[in-house]
C-alpha cells in the first residue's frame, strides 16, 4: 500500500507574522521556516500506517527551492522519498490541488494524507479539492484512522464531537491536531535522509495552469488591542462583571 | 447576483451559522438557502422564516442524512448552474463541503471571509488572524465561506421564502456514515459559546484545572477551553485547545486564568470582545491585550470569584 503526503514549507508556528510596511504580505525574510504542523501530523500518520501495510510513503511539495528543506525533514521523519514541484510564485489550493491530481495518476497511491490547512494562507481547501478531482471520498480533520479491508475508516473532529465515516480506497485523509504527535527526527535519520531520492518537477511538466485566481490587494494588521485596566481585588473585578451584565 | 447559502442544521433546527452566512450573502445579491438532509421539512419551513430570504431548495433523501460531501457536492454543483455564488459558514460541514464544490466547478475558494467589500473582493484572516488580506476573485462564480463572528445574524422571522423541493443526485457509493459521538458536554461549544474560561500552565494538574476552571465556567454558563501548554502539559484534554493551531474563538467575554498569553495563544482569541486576565505575573504578555485584568494567585482568587458571583 502506497501512502502520498503532500507538505508545505510554512512559517515556523512560534514566529509571529510580521506584515510588511508596503501592505503586500507577511514578511518572510530572514526569519524561521518549518513544515506546517498539520503536514507534520500527516507525516507522522503515514508512518504509522507502515506497521499496518503501508508500504511506501512518497512526499510531496510544490513550492520555492527551499521546501527541499521541508522534504528533507519529512524524509528523516521515514518518508521513502520525495517529488519536490518547484515554483517560485505562490500557487493557489486550486493549482496545489490540480498538480496532485496529476501525481496521483502517475504514483497511484492508495491514501493520500493531507494536513488540513496551511498555518499561513489558513485555507483549508486542498484535500477536499483533490478529493472532488479524483472523485474520491475524503475523510477531513481525522482524529484516528483505521485501515480496514478496502476500506478506511475515519475519526473526524466535528462540531461538538466526532464523526466516523468509512471510505472506500482509494481515498483522501486531511489531519487535524489530535491524530498524533509527530517525532523528531534522530541525527542517524537526518543524515540517512540525505541520500534519500528526492526528483524535482515543475507545474509545467505536469501541463497545469497555476495562475493564480485570487488577486491580494492588500494585507494589513488587524485592529490592535490596547490593553485596559487592572482592577486591584476580586470585588472589583465582580464589579466590572456585573456592569457588563455577565453577573447579576 | 444570485447567492445559494448552505442551511446548517441538526436535522431539526437551523444553526445559528446560517444566520451569519445569510447577511454575508445578502451583501453580495439575491439569497436562496439550500436545506440538505432526511426528513428536513421542519427545517425547510424554519428557514423560509428567515428574512430576506427567496427561495428555498429542499433536497431530502438518505444520501443526504449526514451531509457526507461525496454525496452533497454534486447537488450543489449542479444548482450552480442557476446561480453565481455558493456561500457556506465556516462550520465542519461547510469547510468540509465548499472546497470539494469550488474545485468541482474549477472555482478558487476564498475561505472565511470577514466582510464583503464587493461582488468581488473581501476581507480574510491569514495567519491565524495575525494579518488581513484584502482579496479579489477571478472567477466568475465564487464559492465562499463565512466566519460566524465577523457578520450580524439574519432575523429568523420576516422572510416568507418559497420552499421547492430538489431531485437528489443519489448516493454516489464513496463513503459512509458509521456514527457519531456528539459530547453530551452540557457546557456551550467553544467556537459559539458567549462566555469562555481557559486555564493555561499555572493550573499545575488536571485535578486542579479541573477543580478551578469547571466550577467558574458553570457559574457563568463559560465553555470551558485551554492554552496549548495547559494541554500539552495534560491538564486538560486535546480538544480545549484555544489558539492558532487549536480553536479560533470570538466570545463576548474571554477569561484568562493563569495564561501568560503566549503569541499562539493569543491568536486563537484576541477577537473576543472583553479579554479578562488573571495572572500571578504582572508582566505577563496576557495583560498587554487584557481590558481587565487582575494579577494575584489564581489559587485564591478563582475560588473567591466563583463564590462571589
Amino acid at each position: 500500500m502506497k501512502v502520498l503526503v503532500p507538505v508545505k514549507r510554512v512559517l515556523d508556528y512560534n514566529v509571529k507574522p510580521r506584515v510588511k510596511a508596503d501592505g503586500t504580505g507577511v514578511d518572510l525574510a530572514n526569519v524561521k521556516m518549518s513544515m506546517n504542523p498539520f503536514d507534520e501530523i500527516a507525516v507522522e500518520e503515514a508512518i504509522r500506517l507502515k506497521d499496518k501495510g503501508v508500504t511506501e510513503i512518497v512526499v510531496v511539495s510544490i513550492g520555492e527551492q527551499k521546501s527541499q528543506e521541508t522534504l528533507r525533514t519529512a524524509l528523516a521523519m521515514g518518508a521513502d522519498r520525495a517529488i519536490l514541484v518547484v515554483s517560485e510564485t505562490k500557487v493557489e489550493p486550486l493549482g496545489v490541488a490540480k498538480i496532485l491530481a496529476k501525481i496521483v495518476e502517475e504514483e497511484k497511491p492508495d491514501l493520500v494524507i493531507l494536513g488540513k490547512q496551511a498555518i499561513d494562507d489558513d485555507n483549508n481547501q486542498t484535500g477536499q479539492m483533490l478529493a472532488g478531482l479524483l472523485n474520491w471520498g475524503q475523510g477531513t480533520f481525522a482524529s484516528k484512522v483505521e485501515i480496514a479491508d478496502g476500506s478506511v475508516n475515519v475519526t473526524r473532529e466535528v462540531d461538538g464531537g466526532a464523526e466516523t465515516d468509512t471510505l472506500k480506497l482509494p481515498a483522501i485523509i486531511t489531519t487535524d491536531l489530535r491524530l498524533n504527535e509527530p517525532r523528531y527526527a534522530s541525527l542517524p535519520n537526518i543524515m540517512k535522509a540525505k541520500s534519500k531520492p528526492m526528483a524535482q518537477k515543475t507545474p509545467a511538466d505536469f501541463g497545469v495552469d497555476v495562475t493564480p485566481r485570487l488577486t491580494t490587494l492588500k494585507v494589513v494588521e488587524p485592529a490592535k488591542r490596547s490593553a485596559g485596566i487592572k482592577v486591584a481585588d476580586v470585588d472589583a473585578l465582580v464589579g466590572k462583571l456585573k456592569e457588563m451584565g455577565v453577573a447579576k | 447576483m444570485k447567492t445559494l447559502v448552505w442551511v446548517e442544521h441538526d436535522g431539526q433546527a437551523v444553526k445559528d451559522a446560517t444566520l451569519s452566512a445569510v447577511t454575508a450573502a445578502s451583501q453580495l445579491g439575491e439569497v436562496h438557502l439550500l436545506v440538505v438532509g432526511q426528513g428536513v421539512d421542519g427545517v425547510a419551513a424554519e428557514a423560509a422564516k428567515i428574512a430576506g430570504v427567496g427561495k428555498v431548495h429542499v433536497a431530502d433523501d438518505a444520501a443526504f442524512a449526514h451531509a457526507l460531501a461525496e454525496n452533497v457536492a454534486p447537488l450543489i454543483v449542479e444548482l450552480m448552474g442557476t446561480h453565481d455564488a455558493f456561500v457556506a459558514p465556516s462550520t465542519t460541514h461547510g469547510k468540509n463541503i465548499a472546497p470539494r464544490v469550488a474545485a468541482l466547478l474549477d472555482v478558487m475558494q476564498i475561505s472565511d471571509i470577514l466582510s464583503v467589500e464587493s461582488e468581488d473582493t473581501f476581507t480574510r484572516p491569514i495567519y491565524a488572524g495575525n494579518a488581513i488580506a484584502t482579496v479579489q476573485s477571478t472567477d466568475a462564480k465564487k464559492v465562499i465561506t463565512v466566519r460566524g463572528t465577523a457578520f450580524a445574524k439574519a432575523a429568523t422571522e420576516g422572510g416568507s421564502g418559497e420552499i421547492e423541493a430538489v431531485a437528489s443526485t443519489g448516493d454516489k457509493g464513496l463513503s459512509t456514515f458509521a456514527g457519531s459521538e456528539i459530547a453530551k458536554n452540557e457546557r456551550p461549544e467553544l467556537t459559539s459559546a458567549k462566555i469562555i474560561v481557559s486555564g493555561g500552565r499555572a493550573l499545575a494538574s488536571s485535578d486542579q484545572f479541573h477543580a478551578m476552571i469547571d466550577p467558574l465556567a458553570d457559574k457563568l454558563g463559560a465553555g470551558v477551553g485551554a492554552s496549548r501548554a495547559a494541554v500539552d502539559a495534560g491538564y486538560a484534554p486535546n480538544d480545549y485547545q484555544v489558539g492558532q493551531t487549536g480553536k479560533i474563538v470570538a466570545p463576548e467575554v474571554y477569561v484568562a486564568v493563569g495564561i501568560s498569553g503566549a503569541i499562539q495563544h493569543l491568536a486563537g482569541m484576541k477577537d473576543s470582545k472583553v479579554i479578562i486576565a488573571i495572572n500571578k505575573d504582572e508582566d505577563a504578555p496576557i495583560f498587554q491585550v487584557a481590558d481587565i485584568g487582575l494579577v494575584g494567585d489564581l489559587f485564591k482568587i478563582v475560588p473567591e470569584l466563583t463564590a462571589k458571583l
